[in-house]
């Protein structure tokens, strides 16, 4: 049933093939494929993010988006600040905008966390249709705020001045060393991941999806472990979202469109719900699909939606039960 | 242990639990038997907390717990199994135990440790599959034991949540004779370790088992007490056991 | 003059609202009958628009427009029905989220090869091009008048539809409990996909209205997409009341919220920084309006699923 040594082996081609990319790409003279894996890499996160309580914890939130949008203003107002030369606030403690990776990356993990708690415990009380829809409207709610923030450019969003310092010879403005920056992320999010899903605490989400009427009948109280799944899920979103804002050295409204949102579920079907590699590989066949539909022609839209509708009716075990032999974890 | 008074639940004009008053002692097995309809499943629902009442109380342990959400009285020791059997598919049989032992092992807020691992699960995991029978199926998924096998899994996983009281909801449902005659014999072992409310259809398992049984129609209780005294009961003949008996 | 003004607006509230129940009559049965999420509905409310604003120079006619444009972006929602969505009723949401997903990207991509990335202005019949004296120095758009109107008709339609026909009979009934539809014997596939050309029919209308208040562009159908979606979770999914009274909800307090939010804040702080808090917060209103009803009653105020 559980092909282990198969999964395995596909992992560790994978990460080889990610650890080798940016020397094959230089090799053959295309760095342009460096940032593209780049965002690849920052999108795969975010997917993983989603696979937690999407995949994992059974709950359809189609607003996962807002909460990469508030990682990455998180990094762009802190930045702002700095060129700016303003305070962030004077009250009731004079806080001045900040570069740090050190401190602005956790921050910005801790505004994904927190935007989620809020969010997901008004939302978590409802299931099913109107749970999808609730989520989606706080989204589009987040969506407006960023446009209002006419302080940080509204609706143009904010273009960063400079990308976040980490120690000294680690230069971000190198697109290899970002690369292996996010790719290290990527790999430190994934290895937590596992660990979490495997835990009391991922058995208890599981168990939510699986079978609510149970878990609730044996003692457990899913709500509480569905929000701090929610919470987690936002906060690696944020991490995503503070990538993202210096990868694209840009931080707008956009990044919390209902669209993209739509799109990092994308993801995580094509790779394959509840695995963990899975939403990696979804992440990197839709950017790739994408990248290859728009050289294609100008009208891929047409082209990708019905490949959605394809995916959904047909391919349900995702990219990753088909490479690895396996689906779901717990099956 | 668990006693009701006047429990009164009605769907629309349907009256489905008609001022129930039960009670039920330490280490009793109590048997409530009707014919389909007669709101067994109901009143199950409503002890275990699934279906609020719309009169009466129940108390637990002399507490009303008549508001008490599910999970709270499930913590505080009133286990159920359901009857149409409700495990976790994709689960092992191990691992089903192991989170109904992981519910009574205060919070799961426990984000490193690997839980199939994790002795202090899988121990008493083990301990209660091997009580009803299902020790050398613990690596099985769930859905791929039989039909009899997963009535079993269903009462190790309310066994493990080391509860003061059992609510079995027709335990012996859709299983075949031989099946039904280990499932007796599981239920006797558990007689008087465990305070069992048990609703069953099959007669003579609730003869042979229940120290007290009370006779639920449309809604209402029509008599209570010993199986010498029911089996006996003129108006439970007429309007239950008779078709059986006679 | 504050009086005048809130009049104004009471009545831009007004309108929005009935054209948000126009979205969401329709979907909220779609919802509460078939258990099925739609988030297509928003492209039958752009082909409305769209359909209209290719028909009024034709017929040089736009009611004539309107009443070509229904009947036909019926047929397209009756065509999705049977082609891509009723293999999806009994599939998960999310299943049905991605699929509809898929086709909203269609749909628009669709729309901007035949017409044109280029937003098209509509112009409102010149019967009603002018304005109304509501009252006596209060001047208001004949247009927007209208659509008060229709809107209204509209709801008297369906309520008379629902309430006193033997289809409007099996709606209530399919909503408040799908099984039975079933062991009633009724063609139950049939139903739904009359119920789905209706929605699609009411979305067209209300796109078509919009044209001329808004421009006719690709994407117009998701922004009210998801404010439909606020509609019927503050309404409660399935239930045609809930979607009129979430609709007037949300219709006046968003527009009110817009209109008023600024000029308080200005007393409190400088113009210029109140004009943008005023904006931000006044388009938060109706979530945090969401919210408060969520947090109040998790299943909207008329949940039709007892």
């Amino acid at each position: 049933m559980r092909d282990h040594g198969r999964e395995t082996l596909a992992v560790l081609i994978g990460l080889a093939f990610l650890l080798a990319l940016p020397f094959l790409a230089e090799a053959a003279g295309k760095g342009f494929y460096v940032t593209l894996f780049t965002r690849i890499l920052i999108f795969g996160l975010a997917a993983v993010s989603l696979d937690l309580i999407l995949g994992y914890g059974g709950m359809v939130s189609f607003g996962h988006a807002a909460f990469v949008g508030v990682g990455a203003y998180a990094v762009g107002i802190l930045s702002w600040h700095v060129f700016d030369g303003s305070p962030l606030m004077t009250w009731p403690v004079t806080l001045e905008g900040t570069e740090n990776a050190f401190v602005v990356w956790p921050l910005a993990m801790l505004m994904g966390g927190l935007f989620a708690l809020v969010i997901g415990a008004i939302s978590l009380r409802t299931t099913g249709i109107s749970f999808i829809m609730i989520t989606l409207a706080f989204a589009q709610m987040l969506f407006y705020l960023a446009i209002g923030l006419r302080k940080y450019g509204g609706e143009d969003g904010i273009a960063l001045y400079n990308k976040s310092q980490l120690v000294p010879p680690i230069d971000l403005f190198d697109r290899t060393t970002f690369y292996y920056v996010c790719l290290g992320l990527l790999v430190a999010f994934l290895a937590v991941c596992r660990r979490l899903t495997r835990s009391r605490f991922g058995m208890a989400v599981q168990g939510a999806r699986i079978n609510e009427r149970r878990m609730k009948a044996l003692g457990f109280s899913p709500y509480r472990y569905k929000l701090t799944a929610f919470v987690i899920s936002g906060a690696g979103a944020g991490l995503s979202g503070a990538l993202l804002a210096n990868a694209a050295e840009f931080v707008g409204p956009a990044y919390m469109s209902w669209q993209r949102s739509g799109e990092l579920i994308v993801m995580v079907v094509l790779g394959g719900m509840g695995t963990l590699f899975g939403p990696v590989a979804g992440a990197a066949a839709f950017l790739l699909l994408e990248e290859w539909l728009a050289d294609l022609t100008e009208h891929w839209q047409i082209i990708l939606g019905p490949i959605l509708l394809f995916v959904v009716v047909f391919a349900r075990r995702g990219l990753w039960g088909w490479v690895a032999g396996q689906g779901r974890e717990d099956r | 242990m668990l006693e009701t008074r006047d429990l009164y639940k009605h769907f629309g004009g349907l009256v489905a639990t008609d001022h129930v008053s039960l009670s039920i002692r330490e280490g009793e097995l109590h048997a409530v038997i009707g014919p389909n309809g007669a709101g067994k499943t109901t009143l199950i629902a409503q002890l275990a907390g699934e279906l609020r009442p719309d009169g009466g109380a129940i108390l637990f342990d002399g507490k009303d717990v008549t508001r008490t959400p599910v999970q709270r009285r499930a913590a505080s020791g009133l286990a159920r199994s359901f009857q149409i059997t409700s495990v976790f598919p994709s689960f092992s049989a191990l691992a089903n135990v192991a989170l109904a032992v992981q519910a009574h092992a205060g919070h799961s807020f426990r984000f490193w440790r690997r839980a199939a691992h994790d002795a202090a699960l899988t121990g008493p995991a083990r301990d209660a599959l091997e009580l009803v029978g299902l020790g050398s199926r613990a690596e099985v998924p769930a859905e791929l034991l039989s039909h009899g096998e997963q009535r079993q899994l269903e009462i190790a996983m309310a066994l493990a949540t080391r509860p003061r009281m059992l609510l079995l909801d027709e335990p012996m449902a859709g299983m075949g004779p031989a099946e039904g005659a280990s499932m007796v014999d599981l239920l006797r072992k558990l007689k008087g370790r465990y305070t069992i409310l048990l609703i069953e259809h099959d007669m003579d398992a609730v003869f042979a088992l229940a120290d007290w049984i009370t006779v639920l129609v449309h809604g209402a209780v029509i008599a209570t007490g010993t199986p010498e005294e029911i089996r006996y009961d003129a108006e439970v003949r007429r309007a239950y056991l008779g078709e059986e008996t006679v | 003059m504050t009086l005048l003004l809130l009049i104004e607006q009471g009545l831009n509230g007004l309108q929005l609202g009935v054209m948000l129940f126009l979205m969401a009559a329709g979907l909220t049965l779609v919802f509460g009958i078939m258990d099925m999420i739609n988030l297509a509905h928003g492209s039958f409310y752009m082909v409305g628009a769209y359909l209209t604003a290719t028909f009024a120079p034709v017929f040089d006619s736009f009611a004539l427009a309107v009443l070509a444009a229904l009947p036909l972006a019926a047929l397209v929602g009756m065509a999705v029905e049977v082609v891509a969505l009723r293999t999806l009723y009994r599939r998960e949401h999310l299943d049905q989220v991605l699929a509809t997903f898929g086709l909203i990207l269609f749909f628009n991509e669709l729309v901007r090869i035949v017409w044109g990335p280029q937003p098209i202005f509509l112009q409102p019949p010149s019967w009603l091009a002018g304005t109304v004296e509501i009252i006596p120095g209060v001047p208001y758009p004949a247009f927007r008048l209208a659509i008060i109107a229709v809107g209204l008709a509209v709801a008297v339609f369906l309520y008379l539809l629902i309430t006193r026909t033997r289809t409007g009979m099996l709606i209530r009934a399919g909503a408040s409990n799908r099984e039975m539809l079933g062991a009633l014997g009724v063609d139950v596939k049939r139903l739904y996909t009359l119920v789905f050309g209706l929605g699609a029919a009411l979305a067209a209308l209300a796109g078509a209205m919009a044209g001329p208040v808004l421009a006719v562009q690709v994407g117009m159908g998701e922004s009210v997409l998801i404010l439909t979606f606020v509609v019927i979770v503050i309404g409660g999914l399935g239930s045609v009341r809930g979607a009129l009274v979430g609709a007037l909800l949300v219709g006046m307090v968003d527009t009110l919220a817009r209109a008023l939010l600024p000029t308080v804040l200005r007393t409190m702080m400088p113009p210029s920084q109140a004009d943008g808090m005023g904006a931000s917060l006044a388009s938060m209103t109706i979530y945090i309006l969401m919210a408060a009803v969520l947090a109040w009653k998790p299943r909207g105020l008329f949940p039709a699923h007892a």
